[in-house]
């Protein structure tokens, strides 16, 4: 009995051990060291820390404005980015399951822009932005390629909306491919020989039935563009004149560049607070409308 | 779903609407190449026309000045190794919950659900400390080496995830049978539960992959020194020193996105349905 109980405790320790060490040690440590860092006055440097209670947090919410103005950026960009980028994930995945002859080769033309990292494409799309713009700006003489793009506030974000929908669009959109292949043949067709139309099929029928997909994609979508850091990085470093910071460059900014790391770790604390909250409520909402076939 | 299966005059249309997208998604691509191969010149004068003439000595400078040939090493050689060891211990791990449900995999297995929700940005400050504390105490030297047990725990989490969904899948039985046929738990684990787990594998591969050869940010925290650095940090640095010098930045940018692409269009089949499984899982 004694020896059966050794080697359990073996066998937990040789199966679950190494990846509960790598996770202590990566993730809960670090994640509880930083909010005890947030209480302090920290700056990388170990022996001149001070304990100074919510001081960073008051801080943050009274004399912060570039966080205030991150934190809106981050929602604004959240909000048009989680939108467009599902509305044309689900029609490129709509009309790509109808049988295209060039639906193949057209599904690997819209994932491409996903296997590349966020920071390259970021670098590709500043050239695109200065002189490819340009160029077919001088072609078609439309102002819409005539404009400052990165180098102008309101342009700037929209810049980093259209990278951000070409990017992703194409990894939702195949997502959503396989969720309309679970779509019931027979109810579709039973519903065009009732006489709905195309636009009540879709609305009453699929898009109901594909709401699991629609769970995913949002929840992808949203976390995202929330943390995005690797395009703002690379295409705007969150200017201009700061127009264009998110929050997680914030955060970035006030640790590795000012060293003010007490304050970026209350900063990250909040930052994971409201990510915890809206992917949790996202989650729960989209959930409840659910519907089996 | 395709509600008609024959080709009418309206799929002609949707088929012409759809690939005309699919030609301005493209358009970035375009860019990038035909100018990759023009003189600097060239590109100010005409970045939307086809080259001229082929400057292709642009490559064999950015090839030197990235160091491409170690970026490329770097990256292969820490994705690699993460991929293995991930795929490997979080396997075991989601193996013995499932099989062991005791209070205490229980709550571990929630913890490493409600960790998956934890932005980067989170942790990233103190993971800094910790893992200089690490090496100082382990006498690790090679920066590659802590990048890698870094991302042996951010990954931990979705790839434990993932193996626990498709396990449960999994019949007792046939695990039951080779108990009875005399073999332990290490044997029936390496050699019943392992093989017949190989398309999660696969997938978690697939996933993992595309996130750490991709990653800029936690390597450009945690290596230290020039010859440590992975392709998107080369790039990035690379980018930094000449900007607006668009003829080499762009050679540089091509061969970044190559390898990956590559590896993209020949395992396509394995990362579309890769996607589609930790989709539907997670």
């Amino acid at each position: 009995m004694n020896r059966k109980k050794t080697s359990q405790l073996l066998q937990q320790l040789v199966f679950v051990g190494p990846s509960t060490v790598f996770f202590i040690l990566i993730i809960m440590i670090p994640f509880l060291l930083g909010l005890s860092f947030s209480f302090t006055n920290w700056d990388g440097v170990a022996d001149k820390v001070a304990w100074v209670g919510l001081d960073n947090f008051k801080k943050i919410f009274m004399d912060d404005p570039d966080f205030g103005a991150a934190f809106w950026f981050t929602t604004k960009f959240t909000v048009i980015g989680v939108i467009l980028t599902n509305v044309l994930g689900f029609f490129l995945a709509y009309f790509l399951t109808k049988p295209l002859k060039t639906r193949n080769i057209l599904r690997t033309v819209f994932f491409i822009p996903n296997v590349i990292g966020g920071l390259l494409l970021g670098f590709i799309w500043q050239f695109i932005f200065v002189k490819g713009f340009a160029a077919i700006g001088e072609f078609t003489k439309l102002p819409f390629f005539n404009l400052p793009w990165l180098g102008d506030e309101k342009t700037a974000f929209w810049g980093i909306v259209i990278v951000f929908v070409w990017q992703t669009a194409g990894y939702l959109m195949v997502i959503y491919i396989s969720s309309l292949g679970n779509v019931p043949q027979d109810i579709l067709e039973a519903a065009e020989i009732d006489g709905a139309n195309r636009l009540q099929i879709l609305r009453s029928i699929i898009v109901p039935l594909i709401m699991p997909a629609v769970t995913v994609c949002l929840f992808l979508a949203i976390s995202w563009s929330f943390k995005m850091f690797d395009l703002n990085l690379s295409l705007t470093k969150g200017g201009p004149f700061g127009s264009t910071e998110s929050v997680a460059f914030n955060i970035y900014k006030e640790a590795f560049q000012n060293n003010r790391y007490g304050l970026g770790t209350a900063k990250a604390i909040i930052f994971f607070v409201v990510v915890a909250v809206i992917t949790s409520v996202q989650v729960k909402f989209t959930k409840s409308k659910e519907v089996e076939a | 779903m395709e509600i008609t299966k024959k080709y009418r005059a309206g799929t002609l249309v949707t088929e012409i609407i759809v690939a005309l997208v699919g030609l301005i998604f493209l358009v970035p691509f375009y860019f990038l190449f035909v100018n990759s191969v023009k003189s600097f010149g060239d590109i100010l004068t005409n970045s939307a026309s086809f080259p001229v003439s082929f400057e292709w000595s642009n490559y064999s400078k950015a090839w030197e000045a990235t160091k491409f040939p170690a970026a490329f090493w770097n990256s292969l050689i820490i994705t690699v190794v993460s991929n293995l060891l991930l795929a490997l211990m979080s396997a075991m791990a989601a193996y013995r919950m499932v099989r062991h449900n005791t209070r205490f995999n229980a709550v571990l297995f929630t913890m490493f659900v409600a960790a998956m929700v934890i932005p980067f940005q989170s942790v990233m400050i103190p993971l800094v400390k910790v893992m200089k504390v690490v090496t100082d105490t382990l006498g690790i030297t090679d920066s590659r080496i802590a990048l890698i047990i870094c991302y042996l725990g951010f990954g931990i989490p979705m790839t434990v995830f993932l193996f626990h969904g498709f396990i449960k899948s999994i019949p007792l039985e046939i695990e039951e049978a080779a108990t009875v046929d005399g073999s332990n738990s290490y044997g029936v684990f390496f050699r019943i539960v392992l093989p017949l787990m190989k398309p999660m594998i696969v997938t978690v591969i697939i996933l993992n992959t595309l996130w750490i050869w991709n990653d800029y940010l936690l390597p450009s925290l945690i290596l230290q020194g020039a010859d440590t650095r992975t392709i998107p940090l080369a790039t990035s640095a690379f980018f930094g020193q000449y900007t607006k010098q668009w003829d080499l930045a762009l050679a540089a940018l091509v061969l970044g996105i190559l390898p990956v692409i590559i590896f993209f269009l020949s395992m396509q089949k394995y990362i579309i349905e890769g996607i589609t499984q930790g989709a539907v899982k997670g």
